[in-house]
């Protein structure tokens, strides 16, 4: 287990074929003039392809804020993303979409599901969209991992939290997109419950090779990554490999030290 | 309290427009009713106050036959009684005039000028003294010339010098026009009214029948005499077989057969009112619902902080009030301007000439506009302020997703509630009531709609997810359609408001086609006649023909036999009752479905009638009985019963009927109808253009095939269907606004879903399509229920009116079909504002957790 600190932007070899998704120094800054708020300030930073990377930071650090970014969800104001070999920034809406749809899976913290769909309706969303058919084998082993076989039926009001995060999980799975971005994925479950779901994140990048990009602020959930990236104040701090949870915490306690909350307002 | 719903109505001001709009459209209709009914009342008071000036008083005969509709026309006074007037002390001027009306004018074009319903009057020259101005020529002074008012002229085409064809008692007579002339106040015509103006001799032989005779004697008082006085004196002096009448009587009878004209105007534009306010309710009723689920974490938290359940009813009712309030004032303000409008309509459209000094806006107006408008809002508002009221304190705290509340309360209120409005509509068309047949079935409609309504619900579900399996095949179709069955009270509601315009509208359809396809059978299945005569029904006076045809046809080669038909109000008995004149009821029985039960049919001899079984009952009658008769000439005449006969349908001969010779006593002694039986072989259309040719100089009637006879009897269907069709562009309009709220709504309640659908990878295009099935499954949902019910209502009629002659009973599938495709078209168009919006969601606001 090592500390470093990030080194200059674009540091790190473009090494392509191990990269799922980059930010190059990515920007983002919110209204105009005086309520000018920056959420992100110069992030670099690859996502490394079949790796489980948590990205942490205390409330307001700006971790949504980029998570949104490279999903594609939201525009940068300086900067570049790219996911896979495609440069997200300048995308029309239409190509987004279709970016979205075919090479990014997302699980959010809460409202994940479609009320009026069943369980495996909602799995399967994605890919009706899509006008793909799923594969079957591929289908029944997703089920299998996230282990809802006798509830594919039910709709969402019928599943308890953790259930429905857990279809959440399924849905992002069985597209098999290039990165699932996942937003706080265990923030409204109980800790067995999280516990669950972050055990079948970790297995299905251990045996299926699937990058999976998650935003926490709980050390222990970062704990099952591979890769923790730290943010503060809309930069990134730290980064921990193979993290254990009180390393986690303890890199956290050191940036409490620092300046901590909402972006400082940049000049113009 | 106050306060916090006051600033919630600002905040969501748009959908309580939309709601509004139906109150403002009710609310508009019953205005506007009221402001053109007293603005075209004002203005032909101030019209006749001036056609009546010279007018002091009048002396007029008494109808021989009353009751009927040509009433004073057949009324005459004999010249002798102008001296008698003259007598009387105080008369300073006394004029016999001829005014009656049935003076028909053939214009340039060969066809009758028509009115759409004032008079076409034939008078005599009385000169330019009381309100005529001669315009351009001079006045009729020979029995071959005449001068028409402006209108009249603008509307035939016709100038000084042309040769104009009149049709009057007698059959076309050609006439030079030597003048033009128009009426004090520089009118074209008082009310819409044409007048062909004769010198008095043959004015008197055309429109009264005879010379020598008057339709009444105008009286002028002499200086100091009031006509009241003089009114008195003139009745005790000439007794009561004249009516004597002053000016302002007359002024006022005048103004009281206007307004009745009127009142259909009215009628048509109150029953526009009903309608819209009707299915306006269901409108509010589904704004205000959802708005209250929608805002149930805030309801709660008011509950939860100390508002009282009368607090939560009074916020949202206080809501409905000021919506009432707003929407009655802006309908209000459309009504004026629809009567004011229509006014202008009537003046100019429909060439009445009237005088429109200002737009009347009476209090009665006012006063009903915000009744109205209120009351519907506010009980509208009823049902969401109670559900508002219930919601628990503790639901600001936890998640409530919306249960679905069981249906079956509603289902079993749906079910009471219909049958309550059935059984009033089974006693209105039993004919039961009386005096409340009208209400009764009114009544019945709405409340079987208020309950099939709430029985929509509960057959939403599994029509709209049959429905929806049309659009299933894509994902976006398959999400509208899941979203549709979502909230069937939603859905149910929104097509409600369709289904009960589609459903008046259906079921009055059902009743013309049946009605005409009753017409068809019998006609086609009992009527041989070969080729009729006649014309289209409807107008001031009935289509007639020169007599002198039908011997003429009997001449031409092929014609077998011809039997005419001539129809009167006639007293029988001391009572008006219809009769008709067959020149050969011996043929008219092989032609037309008539039997005797009693008697003979085969020979009618002058002094006898035959009359149909009903009747006969119901006077005790029977072969060898007599009755008095008293046509519209002549005294009154004992006639004896030759022959009971049975027509057991609807065909217009029932009742009485008398020899040929009956028809010169007839106010109209020309035939309206015409029956050939041609021989075996003869060739149809060669005799056809043969009688075409003989009726050259009877443009009112046509001669056809029973095909065409059948065609040319239901045009008079096609006033009510174009009426039907405005409402059915009311009720689509209302309908529209209906699905743009609650899909508008709805979208707005699914914000975080769309953003999810979007962040997946739901294209802008798939997300619109979404809510375009989710639209137009609604409202063909309601298209598919309105058309059932209505349906199912005029087959109800149809089948109480059997009696009357609806043996069938026919659905216009055509027309259904295209309410159908219609239904599809205004779904698509409704859902394009909402779905632009979906398509707008910004994808991280929806997902974003509070
Ligand atoms: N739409 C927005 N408009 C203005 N400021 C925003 C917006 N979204 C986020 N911010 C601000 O950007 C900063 C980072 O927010 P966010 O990325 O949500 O933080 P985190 O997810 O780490 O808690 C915060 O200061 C937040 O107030
Ligand atoms: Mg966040």
């Amino acid at each position: 287990m090592q500390t470093t600190t990030t080194g200059p932007p674009g540091a790190e070899a473009r090494q392509d074929a191990t990269v799922a998704a980059r930010a190059v120094d990515v920007w983002k800054v919110y209204g105009s003039g005086e309520a000018q708020v920056a959420a992100l300030r110069g992030v670099s930073v690859d996502l490394g392809r079949g790796r489980f990377t948590a990205i942490m930071g205390p409330s307001g650090s700006g971790k949504s804020t980029l998570m949104h970014c490279l999903a594609g969800l939201d525009t940068v104001t300086r900067g570049e993303v790219h996911i896979g070999d495609v440069l997200v920034t300048g995308l029309g809406d239409a190509k987004l979409t279709r970016l979205r749809r075919d090479q990014v899976g997302f699980i959010f913290q809460q409202f994940n599901l479609l009320p009026s769909l069943t369980a495996q309706e909602n799995i399967l969303l994605p890919l009706s969209i899509a006008g793909r058919k799923p594969d079957r084998d591929w289908f029944a082993q997703v089920i299998e991992i996230v282990g809802l076989g006798d509830r594919l039926s039910h709709r969402p009001s019928q599943l308890s939290g953790g259930q429905q995060q857990r279809v959440a999980c399924a849905r992002a799975l069985v597209a098999r997109p290039n990165v699932i971005f996942a937003d706080e994925p265990t923030g409204n479950l109980d800790s067995r419950s999280g516990a669950e779901v972050l055990g079948f994140l970790r297995r299905s990048v251990r045996d299926y090779g699937q990058t999976i990009v998650m935003v926490t602020h709980d050390p222990n959930a970062a704990s099952y990554a591979d890769r923790v990236v730290f943010l503060a104040d809309g930069e990134v701090r730290a980064e921990l490999h193979a993290p254990t949870a009180d390393a986690v915490l303890d890199t956290m306690g050191r940036l409490d030290t620092g300046p901590v909350g909402a972006g400082r307002t940049v000049g113009a | 309290m106050l306060r916090a719903t006051l600033k919630s109505l600002r905040s969501r001001k748009l959908r309580l427009v939309l709601s509004g709009i139906a109150v403002v459209l009710g609310v508009m209709f019953v205005s506007g009713a009221f402001v053109l009914t007293s603005t075209l009342g004002a203005s032909f008071d101030s019209l006749s106050a001036s056609v009546y000036a010279g007018t002091d008083v009048a002396v007029s005969g008494k109808a021989p036959v009353s009751g009927g509709e040509p009433d004073e026309n057949s009324a005459t006074v004999p010249a002798e009684l102008i001296g008698d007037v003259r007598a009387v002390s105080g008369v300073e001027k006394a004029t016999g005039v001829v005014s009656v009306s049935g003076a028909r004018v053939i214009g340039a074009d060969g066809k009758v000028v028509t009115t759409s319903g004032p008079a076409r009057l034939g008078t005599s020259w009385t000169g330019t003294a009381d309100h005529r101005r001669l315009r351009t020529g001079r006045e009729p002074r020979a029995a071959d010339e005449i001068a028409v008012n402006a209108s009249l002229a603008a509307a035939a085409g016709i100038e000084v010098g042309d040769r104009v064809g009149v049709l009057t008692l007698q059959p076309k007579k050609t006439f030079t026009l030597v003048g033009v002339f128009g009426y004090s106040g520089d009118r074209d015509t008082v009310g819409g009214a044409q007048e062909v103006s004769f010198i008095e001799p043959v004015a008197q032989e055309l429109m009264l029948g005879r010379t020598g005779v008057y339709s009444a004697v105008v009286v002028e008082a002499a200086p100091g005499v009031a006509p009241e006085v003089l009114r008195d004196r003139l009745s005790a002096a000439l007794g009561d077989t004249y009516d004597v009448k002053t000016g302002r009587q007359l002024q006022d009878a005048a103004a009281e057969v206007f307004r009745e004209a009127l009142s259909f105007f009215n009628n048509v534009l109150l029953g526009f009112a009903g309608v819209a306010l009707f299915v306006g309710t269901f409108l509010i009723l589904n704004t205000f619902s959802i708005l209250v689920a929608q805002r149930v974490k805030e309801l709660a938290l008011m509950r939860a902080i100390g508002a009282s359940r009368w607090q939560m009813i009074g916020s949202v009712l206080v809501e409905a009030l000021v919506i009432g309030i707003v929407a009655s004032a802006l309908g209000l303000g459309a009504g004026i301007g629809v009567g004011a409008l229509l006014a202008y309509v009537f003046r100019h459209v429909g060439n009445t000439d009237l005088p429109m000094e200002s737009i009347e806006i009476p209090a009665s107006a006012v006063v009903s506009a915000f009744a109205v408008g209120t009351l519907v809002t506010l009980v509208a508002a009823l049902l969401p302020a109670v559900r508002a009221a219930r919601v628990p304190p503790v639901a600001a705290l936890r998640e409530v997703a919306a249960p679905d509340r069981p249906l079956t309360r509603l289902t079993v209120a749906g079910v009471l509630i219909t049958a309550i409005g059935g059984a009033a509509l089974g006693l209105g068309l039993a004919g039961q009531g009386g005096a409340a047949t009208m209400p009764l079935l009114l009544g019945g409609v709405l409340v079987s709609f208020t309950g099939i309504a709430l029985l929509t619900p509960m057959i939403a579900r599994p029509v709209v997810s049959v429905l929806g399996l049309l659009f299933s095949r894509s994902v976006p179709g398959r999400l509208g359609r899941l979203n549709s069955a979502r909230n069937p009270r939603r859905t149910a509601i929104t097509a409600a408001a369709l289904m009960v315009g589609l459903a008046l509208i259906t079921g009055v359809h059902v009743v013309l086609e049946s009605a005409t396809a009753s017409f068809t059978t019998m006609v086609d299945t009992r009527v041989k006649a070969d080729l009729i005569i006649s014309g289209a029904p409807g107008g001031d006076s009935a289509p007639t023909f020169d007599p002198a045809v039908l011997g003429r046809a009997r001449q031409i080669g092929g014609v077998r036999e011809v039997v005419g038909e001539y129809g009167d109000i006639a007293m029988i008995n001391g009572r008006p009752n219809r009769v008709t004149a067959v020149t050969d009821l011996a043929a008219m029985t092989r032609m037309l479905p008539l039997r005797a039960t009693e008697g003979t049919l085969a020979t009618l001899p002058a002094g006898h009638l035959a009359v149909d079984a009903k009747r006969a009952t119901e006077l005790g009658l029977h072969a060898g009985s007599t009755v008095r008769v008293r046509l519209a000439r002549g005294g009154v005449r004992t006639m004896t019963v030759a022959g009971v006969y049975t027509d057991d349908d609807v065909y217009r001969v029932g009742g009485w009927i008398l020899p040929a010779e009956a028809a010169h006593d007839f106010r109209v002694a020309q035939p309206s109808f015409g029956y050939l039986r041609l021989a075996d072989g003869a060739d149809v259309s060669e005799v056809r253009k043969q009688i075409d040719a003989l009726l050259a100089d009877s443009p009112e009637v046509t001669v056809g095939d029973r095909g065409a006879f059948i065609a040319q009897q239901s045009s008079q269907f096609d006033t009510i269907l174009a009426m039907i069709q405005l409402l059915l562009a009311l009720a689509i309009l209302i309908a529209v606004l209906g699905i743009v709220n609650t899909l508008a709504l709805s979208v707005l309640e699914r914000t975080r879903e769309l953003g999810l659908l979007r962040a997946i990878g739901l294209r802008r295009s798939q997300a619109m399509l979404m809510i375009a099935v989710e639209a137009v499954v609604i409202s063909v949902f309601g298209a598919l229920l309105g058309l059932a019910v209505g349906s199912g209502l005029g087959a109800t009629v149809v089948r109480a009116l059997r009696k009357e002659g609806f043996t069938d009973v026919a659905l216009p599938w055509e027309r259904m079909g295209t309410y159908l495709v219609l239904a599809v078209i205004v779904g698509a168009f409704a859902a394009t504002l909402p779905a632009i919006r979906a398509a707008r969601v910004d994808v991280l606001h929806a997902i974003a957790h509070e």
